[in-house]
């Protein structure tokens, strides 16, 4: 008996860890952001350019000046999700960072490279090692990335504290930037900005949708605990509320259920008309072919979100029928005002290096993110004979005054709290899953602030 | 239990004060949920209720539904406690626990998803040709996975024979690495989809319930006796629970030791593999991590029946899969507890502990070689 016991709090030590690394801490870290003094002070005439060859330049040196000697590279970095499940999502955005450097050229004669891409691994974890491993390096002005919230949560404390901007493409958790109302999230740090919606918007988008067009009054909603699902997932039950309309249900499955008759028939008590679940393969797949088998849930309609918008999901028979909200990648025409590249030109060039279409839909929020830090590290910038000085409370007064900048996404406007995106969203029907691309065209219903 | 010989009638310690008080705490918490769900049965407005929902009335669970979380908690537990005879039988001969026995669960189910998908591209998966073609992938599936365990026993326990346990126990833990990654490798870290089962399997079939579902407990039950009857009734298996017994005198018997080790792990990753079988028809994706967690549930319920005790295996592991399923919404929901479905771990290892402090043994007694017996 004895040896048994020992052997079982071996197992038990075991499964902790193993329970540490699959589930992404959501508590990392608070916002403190007070070493960082406010460096906007109201200098009007931000947005004036070409006027720097007598050293003039946004910024009051209060966060540090960066000295660029003649013949080195202006360092910027890239923080994607490039490896493991995710990757679909961190790669293109890589991508579209790297094209919008070249694209952009110099910068007062100076060379830009975006080092090596490096990785988030979609987690806390591996957001704050790659942030530490970027705040050792004093040349560096800004990062792109994160791709995904929970692992922004972790790195925008260091990129802040240390002086130097972020600017994600994909994050979207309402907590990064703000509650809309004037109220700073609370994992908010200055210095960070993101072209991606706040999926207040997304969650705001689906209720609209489910209300108003669908004509539903019950809905429940599940997440997995992740900051991104609990995030859209209560922005959504909260706008339908404010509709008018009933919630039912609100819970959460582990990342690793299998069986969800427990949480399905948890929801189908409330029997709600719609059941809206903003996560992640392969939980996702379970819920949506497990659901229709669970009494009370058999004429349920099933929406999800961007999560699950991959081709891995729609090729599911079990997804057919279903309703998924995401970004408006309808770009059309749009072009970057900075490059002059449209989103067609970028879309070829991409197809051409890469030999594929890009497979997660936030490429061109890294390019207009891209091209944004660049303008603004044009504008906080100036030569001092040789070298270039770069000014990095200059590069947040830039960011912090952008209005009216027109991107691939269309116009780009930056609110207090780092929300820059067009906030436009789709909300598309997926009816056929041998025909993935005729889905993904299938909008339903459009969605702008 | 321990060395320590205490006699009886002697002073309580405060660990037994804290051991009791920690069981009358437990059964207490399931009583009063177990009472406030029959209440809010019988009526879902009532005092406690609503005290618990914060004034809002709680949702009574239809006959329907309380039907499907037992049908469900039945088809997982009957997996779990295949799972579990590999444990239970590896831990009755060797006395360690084979942590990569989950990794076994897992090849089974993989290699289940190759063959049904290019079946599926032949055609094979649908009308007349669909059962000959489920019994030869069960076939091969469950090849494959004997051939790992009996691969796993010569590579990485056999050399290890003889030392202390807890080296193969941490060396079992690196096979189980080593085989998820490698299948990472292989096949790449995504979540891969069986073909949907025709139309027929997914049908209702007596009482409103899934035939699929049906099929994997009917499966479970053939497996379990079989296995039952080959332990018990055939020569084979009595050289198995002699080698348990004790191997010295076993050998003495004219018994080849080596010989039924391999076995009892050749027949531990054959249930392995039709369990994997099974998890692949029923939940129809398999990433490389699927067995982890099954695998350690399956320990839990070997625990909970009764470690070496093959019945007692099969006991536990439909006893917690009924709770896992259960519980969370007639014990824990009544309570008021927000978000219970993500409890569903939990749930099963306080029953682990439940069992634990309450009969040490397991359900259904321990039964370990002469050396176990300390």
């Amino acid at each position: 008996m004895k040896k048994l016991f020992s052997i079982l709090s071996v197992l038990l030590a075991f499964t902790l860890v193993a329970a540490a690394c699959g589930s992404d801490a959501t508590d990392v870290v608070d916002a403190g952001t007070d070493a960082v003094e406010d460096a906007v002070d109201g200098d009007d005439d931000a947005m004036e350019d070409d006027a720097m060859e007598d050293g003039e330049h946004l910024g009051d040196g209060s966060l540090g000046v960066v000295t660029v000697e003649a013949g080195d590279e202006i360092q910027i970095r890239s923080l994607e999700a490039i490896s493991g499940d995710v990757a679909f999502l961190g790669l293109p955005n890589q991508r579209g960072t790297q094209q919008a450097v070249e694209d952009y050229g110099q910068i007062h004669g100076f060379d830009v490279t975006s080092g090596t891409g490096l990785d988030d691994l979609c987690s806390a974890d591996g957001g704050q090692a790659a942030a530490q491993t970027i705040v050792a390096d004093e040349q560096v002005i800004g990062v792109i990335g994160t791709s995904c919230s929970g692992a922004a949560t972790a790195a925008a404390p260091l990129i802040s504290e240390a002086g130097m901007v972020m600017i994600s493409a994909s994050n979207t958790s309402p907590a990064l930037t703000s509650d809309q109302q004037g109220n700073a999230g609370e994992n908010y740090n200055e210095g960070y900005y993101r072209t991606a919606h706040n999926d207040l918007f997304q969650g705001a988008a689906m209720a609209e949708f489910v209300f108003n067009d669908l004509g539903l009054t019950t809905a429940a909603a599940i997440h997995d605990g992740d900051p991104y699902t609990e995030g859209l997932a209560s922005a959504f039950t909260n706008s339908f509320e404010e509709l008018g309309g009933t919630v039912t249900g609100f819970t959460a499955v582990a990342k690793e259920d299998t069986d969800m008759t427990p949480v399905l028939t948890e929801i189908a008590a409330g029997s709600p008309e719609a059941l809206f679940f903003p996560i992640f393969q392969p939980a996702g797949d379970f819920i949506a072919d497990q659901a229709p088998g669970v009494s009370g849930l058999e004429n349920t309609m099933l929406l999800a979100a961007d999560g699950l918008l991959v081709d891995g999901y729609l090729e599911l028979e079990a997804s057919e029928g279903m309703h998924f909200s995401g970004p408006d990648t309808r770009f059309g025409e749009n072009k970057n005002q900075s490059t002059g590249v449209s989103a067609n030109e970028f879309l070829a060039t991409y197809e051409e290096n890469n030999g594929q279409a890009p497979e997660a839909p936030f490429w061109g929020h890294a390019y207009d993110a891209t091209a944004l830090l660049l303008d603004a590290i044009d504008a906080a910038s100036w030569l001092d004979g040789d070298n270039l000085m770069i000014d990095r409370a200059g590069v947040r007064e830039f960011l912090n005054g952008v209005r009216g900048y027109e991107g691939i996404i269309g116009t780009i406007n930056c609110d207090d709290f780092g929300d820059c995106g067009s906030q436009k969203i789709t909300i598309i029907q997926h009816l056929d899953s041998g025909d993935i691309e005729g889905s993904k065209a299938n909008v339903v219903f459009e969605y702008a602030p | 239990m321990t060395t320590a010989i205490r006699a009886k009638g002697a002073a309580k310690t405060n660990v037994d004060k804290f051991l009791t008080l920690l069981r009358v705490l437990l059964i207490g918490a399931i009583s009063v949920g177990l009472l406030a769900f029959i209440a809010q049965q019988i009526d879902p407005g009532n005092a406690f209720a609503k005290w618990t929902h914060d004034g809002q009335e709680a949702n009574r669970l239809t006959g329907e539904q309380f039907k499907g979380l037992i049908v469900s908690g039945l088809s997982q537990g009957a997996m779990y406690g295949l799972i579990a005879l590999g444990y239970s039988m590896v831990y009755g001969v060797l006395g360690f626990i084979n942590f990569a026995h989950g990794e076994v669960f897992m090849v089974g189910a993989f290699t289940g998803f190759i063959m049904s998908n290019k079946f599926d591209e032949a055609g094979l998966w649908e009308g007349g040709a669909f059962i000959p073609t489920v019994l030869f992938t069960v076939l091969i599936a469950t090849l494959i996975a004997t051939g790992l365990a009996v691969l796993m026993e010569r590579v990485a326990y056999r050399p290890l024979r003889g030392s202390p346990r807890l080296i193969p126990l941490i060396t079992s833990i690196g096979v189980s690495f080593f085989i998820q990654n490698a299948v990472i490798l292989l096949f790449g870290a995504g979540a891969k989809s069986y073909p949907p089962n025709p139309d027929w399997l997914q049908d209702d079939w007596i009482l409103g319930i899934e035939g699929v579902k049906i099929v994997v407990i009917i499966v479970a039950a053939i497996s379990m006796a079989g296995l039952w009857y080959f332990v018990e009734r055939t020569k084979t298996g009595k050289a198995m629970r002699a080698v348990a017994e004790d191997k010295e005198i076993a050998s003495l018997m004219g018994i080849n030791v080596n010989r039924t080790i391999v076995t009892t792990f050749a027949v531990g990753g054959a249930m392995a593999g039709i369990g994997g079988m099974l998890w692949g028809l029923l939940f129809r994706s398999v990433i490389a991590t699927t067995g982890f967690l099954p695998g350690i549930k399956a320990f839990t319920a070997a625990v909970v029946g009764g470690v070496g005790n093959l019945g007692g295996a099969m006991a536990g592991g439909v006893a917690l899969g009924g709770a896992e399923s259960l519980a969370p919404l007639t014990l824990l929901e009544p309570l008021g507890i927000s978000g219970v479905s993500q409890l569903r771990d939990a749930v099963s290892f306080v029953l682990l502990i439940l069992v634990l402090l309450i009969k040490p043994t397991g359900l259904f007694g321990e039964r370990l070689s002469s050396d176990d017996r300390a």
